[in-house]
């Protein structure tokens, strides 16, 4: 900061790096819940696999020594919740939406609750590739160090745009999400077809928390998720189901979410807490600004329905 | 069906959900009957636990009614805990600018301001569901999330008191302004605030014109608009209503507990409040013991903490275990519904 004047541009390189790790968690999250709502369920309870997933995968890694393990046994935690989570909304009468605010409640009490001893270790961390070792300039370099998940997330979003367009599997699942009567008319089980989408999408946010834990804030403790996974499912509206455009959703919300901590960085301190809520914002803005037009394009039918 | 079952399928799940949950405290190495002897004395075994049990069900009472009022109309309203903010933080800023006036009428103000703020705000967030097709759950948990941020900025910026240091807090309201206890107990008088306004709904959705048509509205809302029933007006209203008593619950918060507002405010009795309305399947009678129940865990998880050494989570775990097995004893009901059915 040079005199009175803002150094902006140092503002721009930590809100840019911050965009790409604080928004790891929220792509990955925001795949997993992605492929969930495309199969036709909402799975509200992703804020507990990504709690759940940062503790088992610090837990792991700590005691195993590879942090690649511990990303494993992360996503292993995600599917077991989703399992749970279709388990439930399988049967008769019972909301979706409730049953992701109670796996919410139980993923984080156990997290917490089993995680206890794990607030002192120290764990490996996932490695991180030095993409901006070219330059001078420190805070570009930070900035460029980028982590392999973020890589791994990037291939996957249009991945999955690839599986849902082109695969019989993809369109099993988009199938089951526009309409049931039609699934089980072409001989889909919807109820399987949706609790894999859930165990695959619950795996997904499990990684998502890893990373939490394992690289960006690191380290476990309560307070390391800010509700990211209840996020993802505005995101995945904001979205409109489409896994490439979480992608760009879940950079925009990690950019909006680094704009707080990078204005605090150069001496701004003025509404730190403000610019906290803009991602929140944002979103609602873009909620009402889309439903204006009535038209949901790209929402799986069977939540369009209700 | 069943002549107890809406009281009995809840009971045996919640039964059912001690045992697992003495299951897991037992795999964590406690003494399992300790345990549950533990929660019994520190939620019912006293009076004085009882009053810290009656306390706690203060607040989520109303938080409850938040979620169980707009589920009447078919909407899932999660943004209690975004109303109790906002309510807290209206009442603190009221009880603030009425420090000179008569108690009563400050704590009148206090309560007006908190139940009008958190009214409109679950207002809002129906009247974006109705008239802009806006997911009501998805808003009111945005909105969750906003109103913490604008009260975690109103209170460490502009509107601190320098004095408090460790928790960021707006002035204090004054003790004479302070919610009184009922009698000589140690309960305050929002317990009596949520069982009046639990009451009052109850009657007016049972016995009134208006109940009637939020039936019909939850019940199928195109017969409702066709039978020319204004929708918009009831979703608004029904939702200001859910939003005013979780309002409520921010002004006892601060009226009765901290005399100021900070970010206890947002202490997880808005999603505690969605749990107990699902527990009591909506009805606003059954809030009443569901929120004592939960205020027994709550009040029950220090001494959990002290004779067991188990972690402070340990009654968040209870009580998910508590919410699944409910949702899951929904699938029973809706079961003997269907053998009901086919039988008539």
């Amino acid at each position: 900061m040079s005199g009175d004047t803002i150094d902006w541009i140092t503002v721009l390189i930590a809100v840019f790096g911050g965009a790409i790790r604080v928004g790891t968690p929220f792509l990955f999250v925001s795949l997993g819940e992605c492929l969930t709502e495309k199969s036709g369920r909402i799975n509200l309870g992703l804020e507990g696999n990504l709690i759940m997933g940062a503790m088992a995968g610090y837990g792991v890694a700590w005691i195993s020594g590879s942090p690649w393990l511990g990303v494993l046994a992360a996503g292993a935690t995600g599917v077991l919740l989703g399992f749970v989570h279709a388990l439930l909304c399988q049967q008769p009468r019972v909301n979706d939406i409730a049953v992701g605010i109670a796996l919410m409640i139980l993923g984080t009490g156990l997290a917490f609750f089993l995680g206890k001893p794990l607030i002192q270790p120290s764990a490996p961390h996932l490695p991180a590739l030095h993409l901006g070792d070219w330059s001078d300039n420190p805070a570009l370099r930070a900035a460029l160090e980028i982590n392999v998940l973020f890589i791994v997330g990037v291939i996957l979003a249009p991945a999955m745009a690839w599986f849902f367009r082109s695969t019989r599997w993809g369109l099993a699942i988009r199938t089951v999400g526009e309409s049931d009567d039609a699934a089980r008319a072409m001989g889909l089980h919807v109820n399987g077809v949706r609790m894999l989408a859930t165990m695959a999408g619950g795996f997904l946010a499990g990684v998502g928390g890893a990373f939490l834990s394992l690289y960006y804030p690191g380290g476990w403790s309560e307070g390391l998720s800010s509700g990211q996974g209840l996020m993802a499912v505005a995101l995945v509206i904001f979205a409109r189901w489409d896994p490439v455009r979480c992608l760009y959703a879940s950079l925009l919300f990690g950019g909006a979410g680094a704009l707080g901590p990078s204005l605090q960085s150069v001496g701004v301190t003025w509404g730190y807490y403000l610019f906290n809520a803009a991602p929140y914002v944002l979103t609602l803005a873009l909620m009402i600004a889309a439903s204006s037009t009535r038209v949901r394009s790209g929402m799986p039918g069977s939540l369009a329905a209700r | 069906m069943l002549p107890f079952a809406p009281f009995l399928i809840p009971l045996v799940a919640i039964a059912l959900s001690l045992v697992l949950f003495g299951g897991f405290v037992g795999l964590a190495g406690a003494d399992v009957q300790a345990v549950y002897q533990s929660i019994y004395r520190g939620a019912f075994g006293t009076w004085f636990s009882w009053q810290n049990t009656l306390t706690s069900a203060a607040p989520l009472m109303l938080t409850a009614l938040c979620t169980a009022l707009p589920a009447r109309l078919g909407l899932i309203v999660i943004g209690g805990e975004g109303a109790v903010v906002v309510g807290g933080l209206a009442a603190a800023l009221t009880g603030l600018v009425l420090v000179d006036a008569n108690p009563w009428v400050a704590l009148a103000g206090m309560a007006l301001a908190a139940m009008l703020t958190g009214g409109l705000l679950i207002g809002l967030v129906g009247w974006l569901r109705h008239g802009r097709n806006v997911n009501e759950t998805i808003s009111s948990l945005l909105f969750n999330y906003i109103s913490i941020a604008i009260l975690s900025f109103l209170v460490i910026g502009p509107l601190r008191d320098p004095e408090t240091l460790n928790k960021p807090s707006t002035h204090h309201i004054g003790d004479t302004h302070m919610l009184g206890a009922l009698g000589d107990t140690s309960i305050h008088w929002g317990f009596g605030y949520g069982l009046i306004v639990c009451l009052l709904l109850w009657v007016l959705y049972k016995r009134t014109v208006f109940g009637f048509a939020v039936d019909m509205v939850g019940g199928n809302v195109r017969a409702a608009l066709l039978s020319g029933l204004p929708v918009g007006r009831i979703v608004f209203l029904v939702c200001m209503m859910g939003g005013a008593a979780a309002g409520l619950a921010g002004m006892v918060e601060v009226a009765a507990v901290h005399g100021r507002a900070n970010t206890s405010l947002n202490a997880g009795y808005g999603y505690e409040g969605i749990l107990i309305a699902f527990a009591a399947r909506h009805h606003p009678l059954a809030i009443i013991p569901m929120a004592i129940l939960f205020g027994g865990i709550r009040a029950s998880s220090g001494l959990m903490q002290r004779d067991h050494d188990l972690p402070d989570a340990t009654s968040l775990v209870l009580q998910g275990i508590i919410f699944i097995l409910i949702l899951a004893s929904e699938a029973v009901f809706a079961r003997l519904a269907k053998r009901q059915g086919s039988a008539a």
